[in-house]
């Protein structure tokens, strides 16, 4: 068995793609770094994250698959699912090593595997997209807090910076600790040494809410009442359409 | 901005929620500097009511007083409830908030008639007018035409509103005057007709000049009551089929009928509204917008009303057992579509990967076909054992509606994100 060890980034992955195909070597299992070793194994191959290599894997696979399977594997990527650096590893390779594109070939299982982790990457991505709340503080800047299953919230900022583009707004992971701040110019990541209270529970105290946040609220939480019709009350298909784990963000469900 | 709007937000959004239409689709928008907002091009539905109802825009009257007495709408005349009327400044302000709080994709208006249809509607331009122009909106808005509207006043209305919709409701002439006896065809169909044509004017001039102003960029609906009169599906999708020759109409869609008005003796008095038939509607407009039916093949004098335990592409294929079994690795995309359980993503991707190699029943599961019913109606890799031919039409109904004790539910309703 062959182990190959890096960072456990995306750009230490195509890395590792680069140093097996020079090496001619390909491994049987990606490890990060201090991850224990299993029992028997032949070789441990030590990756460096380095990337002119990474960027002519890339460059390489452009080549091979199309622009819209190409972004596939990097939303798969932020699936973060423990086999999906093994699985893209796979699929980069069999791309690599095909006369023609493989991308169709829903036959193949790690390509039939990454459509549909790509799949669910992206459904959580439009579900953060439709239930993500912003609150206004006292600064004028827009604060929601999400709490995705997959590592979506890159994947949210187009939409967020073309459609709030002229107010300030911090959206930010609670789980993952890390959020992108816009300034009305750029957007920066960023991450906090000592969090205020919204950055753990996901909402604004009272003391820094913008005066008029509570009306609001409070008329979108009437208004979300009033819409519903009683005649046909399906709390079932509510739940399906909106899982509960969104909601404890959303003033209408709160 | 204080507890009164609250208020008056409750009213009308009460009053305005039996308009199902509410998707927010068909225009793609990229922020402009100095405006708020974008619409993307399918609707993102923000929220999901209690009833399971997409929330994607701010629906909402302008005022819920109204003139008229129409038999299937609570705001009527005759009725004795809370009304009430929005300022501009108050429903501009509830649109900006709500839309920068990522509460909506934008506004959904419309109103009741006072006055006059003209005087109304031009109260309705004036307020998306205002969004468009003083405070620079730029998220999606809905907005409904009032019946007797003037040319004039939609041609205005065009150029603010993404989509511009006139309600039919009910699907006859002589049934809608009996029960909205200010109304007629007529109100209802010029303006559709006016949209039609200024949506084509728009379209034909913006080839010749780039900035020539857009018009209504998402087109126009419209929607129909479903159960309020005693109308078959035959009449309702012939309807539909009829609006979906004409270039501009986008959706039509249905709306299980509510007894608000349980006193009026003109409509039925049902208990719950037909929300199985509702949904077998949406299935069958589907069908003629997507799977390339034609209205004939699933509504005639012969079968007038959609079969409730089965859907309507099932009901033809059980009627039609002599175009089956479909070979999943010759047949082309028609045919695919035509088969129950494939449907139009399943299809694509049946023609893509039958590239690479033939396909049998363990990979069109893994591509998303509904095996349990395509199985009857298919040939793959594998011979076939047991189609449709074989077992018999009725066997293959029985079969496929046999309660499973799981609970099923037929109220779902259509997918908001395809327009
Ligand atoms: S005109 Fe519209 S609001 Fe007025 S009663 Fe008829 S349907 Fe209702």
């Amino acid at each position: 068995m062959i182990i190959f060890i890096y960072d456990k980034t995306f750009e230490g992955l195509l890395t590792a793609v680069f140093d097996a195909y020079s090496r001619r070597t390909f491994p049987d299992l990606l490890l990060a770094e201090g991850e224990p070793f299993p029992l028997f194994y032949d070789e441990a191959i030590q990756i460096y994250t380095d990337d002119r290599k990474a960027e002519r894997v890339w460059k390489g696979l452009e080549r091979k698959i199309s622009k819209s399977s190409l972004s596939g594997l990097t939303v798969t990527w932020l699936s973060e699912l423990p086999e999906v650096d093994m699985l893209l590893f796979r699929y980069i390779r069999k791309a690599i090593d095909a006369p023609a594109t493989i991308e169709f070939n829903l036959g193949d299982p790690d390509i039939l595997e990454t459509a549909k982790i790509w799949k669910k990457v992206n459904n959580e991505r439009l579900r953060v997209m439709q239930f993500f709340r912003f609150q206004k503080a006292t600064d004028g800047t827009y604060f929601a807090a999400i709490a995705p299953i997959y590592n979506v919230l890159p994947l949210v900022l187009p939409y967020a910076q073309d459609r709030f583009a002229d107010q300030q707004w911090l959206i930010y992971d609670l789980k993952r600790e890390y959020g992108y701040y816009y300034d009305l110019k750029d957007t920066i990541e960023v991450r906090f040494k000592e969090k205020d209270s919204h950055l753990l529970t996901g909402l604004l105290s009272e003391d820094i809410m913008d005066k008029d946040e509570k009306l609001f609220q409070s008329m979108w939480k009437e208004y979300f009442k009033s819409i519903a019709i009683k005649e046909r009350l399906n709390p079932r298909l509510h739940r399906q359409h909106m899982p509960a784990r969104f909601w404890k963000y959303m003033p209408e469900k709160r | 901005m204080d507890e009164k709007v609250l208020e008056k937000l409750k009213i009308l959004a009460e009053s305005a929620k039996y308009d199902v239409s509410c998707a927010s689709s068909g225009t793609s928008r990229s922020h402009k500097s100095g405006a708020i907002g974008s619409a993307a091009g399918w609707g993102i539905c923000h929220s999901f009511a209690e009833d399971g109802r997409c929330i994607s825009l701010l629906k909402i009257m302008l005022t819920n007083y109204c003139m008229y007495d129409c038999a299937y709408c609570i705001n009527r005349r005759s009725n004795d409830l809370p009304r009430a009327t929005l300022s501009v400044t108050e429903l501009v302000n509830l649109t900006i908030e709500f839309y920068r709080r990522n509460y909506i994709e934008g506004l959904f208006l419309s109103s009741g008639v006072v006055r006059n249809p003209d005087y109304t509607m031009e109260r309705l331009v004036k307020a998306i007018k205002d969004l468009r122009l003083i405070h620079h909106f730029n998220g999606y808005i809905h907005m409904k035409s009032i019946p007797g509207a003037s040319q004039e006043l939609v041609n205005e209305a065009g150029l603010y509103a993404d989509r511009l919709s006139v309600n039919i409701e009910i699907p006859n002439e002589a049934s809608l005057q009996a029960l909205a006896p200010e109304k007629d065809f007529k109100s209802v169909f010029a303006p559709m007709r006016y949209i039609q044509q200024g949506v084509l004017q728009s379209a034909e001039e913006r080839k010749r000049f780039r900035y020539a102003p857009r018009f209504a960029p998402a087109g126009q609906s419209t929607q129909m009551i479903v159960g309020a009169t005693a109308d078959t599906d035959k009449d309702i999708l012939h309807l539909s089929s009829a609006l979906y020759q004409r270039p501009t109409m986008k959706r039509v869609y249905y709306s299980g009928f509510i007894p608000v008005n349980t006193y009026d003796n003109r409509l039925p008095a049902l208990t719950t509204p037909p929300l199985v038939r509702e949904n077998r509607l949406y299935q069958a407009d589907w069908l003629l917008r997507f799977y390339q039916f034609k209205v004939d093949e699933i509504v005639n004098d012969a079968y007038p009303d959609l079969e409730l335990d089965v859907d309507p592409k099932l009901a033809w294929a059980l009627r039609h057992p002599e175009v089956f079994p479909v070979d999943i690795n010759k047949a082309d995309y028609e045919m695919l579509l035509r088969v129950p359980g494939i449907g139009v993503k399943s299809a694509k991707i049946i023609i893509v990967s039958r590239r690479y190699a033939n396909l049998g029943s363990e990979q069109l599961k893994k591509i998303g076909v509904v095996m349990k019913k395509a199985r009857y109606f298919i040939t793959c890799r594998e011979l076939p054992t047991q189609t449709v031919n074989e077992v018999s039409p009725e066997t293959v109904r029985q079969l496929l509606t046999r309660k499973t004790g799981k609970k099923t539910d037929d109220r779902q309703l259509i997918l908001p994100f395809i327009d």
